[in-house]
């Protein structure tokens, strides 16, 4: 059974149209980010799930139940806010109970619930502090709380790591891990850093312009990306999109930095139907210095000369900006194998892993 | 640090204290006139008040030490402690009233009401007309023979009453209700920017949390905006306890002296009969009512600054 499922969706304020027809679905236990640049309507269909948004056409449910028109109180959510929202004039104990207290659930049974908690997030010692007395992390934690608390269907996270300093961030998105697995809740997380996405969840959802791009497990995306957005959008330094002609159903040619063609063998043969022209989508980490030693490891790889214009180490990885014809491409080295600035280096590249599109639908081919 | 930089050339040695001093002088010499103002206008006049109203001073002031003579003689008046009495009456009814007024208004428009800015502009008006204006008005209101009273006569209910101001123990109201009227659009525009900064997420989660309405506002929104309503009734004193034209305009401190405000009773006791130490010591009776309430709250607010400081 899913805890979530999401049938067509449609949202607009006036002519405005925010969402555009949204599938989507949650299993019961699952962790679905849902991912897109700013604008892309996110945060919308987040705030619909929750019932803080209504719904233009289309339907929502929660469990088996339609939950169009039900209030976001009876929908047996809990969500925590990129502001967290904490309830400044009270205690974080009170915060917590705030809930449950408005539900008139029993003292005892309300202490009981703080209790496990905040044993839970390690905020024992924060109960009597107010918000405004908390760091940034602590206010994290507690605004978890509040959410954990409720003992919900679903999660319904915010960017909730969106306002932390950086360090911080990957610490807390460690913590919402190890969370997940130990209480095992449904989870729809919203963010805009897709490596949130990709370390959290089970299955991502990209959105740009109002409608999902492409909803699969984060390898999938990844490693198959849908199209030119979705390939675009995933990963940091982005994926390489590089000008390429078809020049049989076993190769491409791309221009090189010296304006000749070089020729690339294909991996596996393309279809008969497919445009001559492609977009060949190579990941900087696919891109390596050739090597016969190389070769044997990895057969797939297709070599080419290219002058390397800059250098940017970063300690665990050194980042080569690359020549091609007349654009850029970024490759990621070894640092102790690196390519110095002004050095032409024969690349290696790996065309099992190249994805090509079709330049005028930009879809995966 | 090198040497080089102890070293300055002898003129710019010379043109450096000048140019700092200059400097250093500015902001002092800006400051003066109203600082010597303020000097002489408050405390100065504040002093010498008060030493009058401990001497004989009758038409003008004369320097007689007679102690607290005024005092006495000012707390064994009726009109005094109807005066100083009313005080108190006006300023608690009237602070919260037009709180409670100005809140119930702020809430309303913030529910996102259509044409917000017409209603702000029509609950915020009254705050544009002046005391004597609102005063006469309203006492044409009040007036049996013409006013609200005759209106609802003429249309038929023949035994309808109303005249407040008519007699002597309900013209108070009178008083309060038309300083309620005056001052509430003030509290509402100030509950309502309130309102308008609280974080709009509070409510979502409070929402979420199944708070009521009521509840969402009792219990997030209100305590949140607690800083607005100390400011408001902080305005609302000061107004309060200064309150002379509209009871001038409306009651003229009558039916009797039912309606006399101490600011009133200075007056008539300094420039009407010319007991210039008696109405010294009524004054000070006043600034005392101010002292009352707005010393705890600046102690007050030196505390919070000296706590927030520690929580850093």
């Amino acid at each position: 059974m899913s805890a979530l499922m999401i049938r067509n969706l449609h949202k607009s304020y006036g002519s405005l149209e925010i969402l555009a027809g949204i599938n989507l679905e949650a299993k019961t236990g699952e962790f679905v980010a849902l991912v897109g640049p700013s604008g892309c309507g996110k945060s919308t269909l987040l705030a619909m799930i929750a019932g803080l948004e209504t719904v233009t056409s289309g339907e929502i449910w929660i469990g088996d139940r339609l939950v169009n028109s039900v209030r976001p109180k009876d929908r047996d959510i809990a969500m925590v806010f990129q502001s967290y929202a904490l309830y400044p004039t009270m205690t974080v104990r009170q915060n917590i109970t705030f809930g449950m207290e408005s539900r008139g659930v029993p003292k005892a049974a309300q202490a009981e619930a703080v209790q496990r908690v905040a044993a839970l997030l390690q905020i024992e010692q924060l109960l009597k502090r107010k918000p405004g007395q908390l760091s940034g992390g602590q206010r994290q934690r507690v605004a978890m709380g509040r959410a954990l608390v409720r003992d919900p269907k679903l999660f319904l996270f915010d960017e909730p790591l969106s306002n932390l300093d950086a360090k911080l961030r990957v610490d807390m998105r460690t913590e919402i891990k190890k969370l997940h697995h130990r209480v095992g809740k449904t989870t729809v997380y919203v963010t805009h850093d897709q490596v949130e996405a990709m370390t959290l969840a089970s299955r991502i959802a990209v959105m740009n312009q109002g409608s999902v791009q492409q909803f699969d497990t984060p390898k999938r995306i990844y490693d198959r990306p849908t199209n030119m957005f979705v390939a675009g959008f995933m990963g940091s330094p982005a994926m390489n999109f590089i000008p390429a002609r078809l020049t049989g159903s076993t190769s491409i040619s791309v221009r090189a930095a010296d304006g000749s063609d070089a020729s690339l063998a294909l991996a596996a043969p393309m279809s008969a139907g497919a445009p001559k022209d492609v977009v060949l989508g190579i990941r900087p980490e696919h891109i390596y210095r050739f090597t016969t030693d190389l070769k044997s490891r990895k057969p797939a790889v297709a070599s080419m000369q290219a002058p390397v214009e800059l250098v940017e180490p970063t300690g665990a990885e050194t980042l080569a900006v690359l020549r091609l014809g007349d654009l850029e491409i970024t490759g990621r080295f070894e640092p102790d194998d690196a390519p110095v600035m002004g050095e032409t280096i024969t690349l290696g590249i790996d065309m099992s892993r190249a994805c090509l599109f079709d330049p005028t639908t930009k879809a995966l081919l | 640090m090198s040497t080089h930089d102890l070293i300055v050339p002898a003129a710019a040695a010379a043109a450096r204290p000048w140019r700092e001093r200059l400097g250093t002088m500015v902001p002092i010499l800006v400051l003066a006139p109203s600082i010597a103002a303020s000097f002489i206008y408050v405390f100065v006049f504040t002093f010498w008040t008060l030493y009058i109203s401990l001497s004989n001073s009758s038409l003008l002031p004369t320097y007689g030490f007679v102690g607290l003579d005024n005092y006495a003689s000012l707390w064994a008046n009726r009109r005094w402690n109807i005066a100083y009495t009313n005080l108190f009456l006006f300023s608690g009814f009237y602070i919260v009233g037009s709180m409670a007024v100005g809140l119930l208004l702020a809430i309303a428009i913030d529910q996102r009401v259509r044409g917000e800015a017409v209603w702000r502009t029509i609950f915020l008006y009254p705050l544009a007309v002046s005391f004597i204006v609102t005063g006469t008005v309203w006492s044409w209101l009040y007036n049996p023979v013409d006013g609200i009273q005759a209106f609802v006569r003429g249309l038929g209910w023949t035994d309808f009453s109303f005249a407040l101001t008519a007699n002597r123990n309900t013209a108070i109201y009178a008083v309060i209700i038309t300083g309620i009227w005056q001052s509430s659009g003030f509290a509402m525009a100030l509950f309502l920017a309130g309102l308008r900064s609280v974080d709009p997420d509070l409510v979502k989660a409070a929402q979420i949390d199944g708070a009521s309405v009521f509840r969402t506002y009792r219990r997030v929104i209100l305590p949140t905006i607690a800083p607005i309503f100390l400011a408001v009734a902080v305005i609302q004193i000061q107004f309060a306890i200064k309150t002379f034209d509209l009871v001038a305009a409306l009651t003229r401190g009558g039916p009797g002296v039912s309606t006399t405000f101490p600011a009133i009773y200075v007056y008539d006791l300094m420039f009407q009969r010319g007991q210039i130490g008696e109405g010294a010591a009524a004054a000070m009776m006043m600034l005392a009512a101010v002292a009352v309430v707005l010393v705890p709250y600046s102690l007050w607010i030196v505390w919070r600054r000296r706590a927030e400081g520690r929580n850093g």
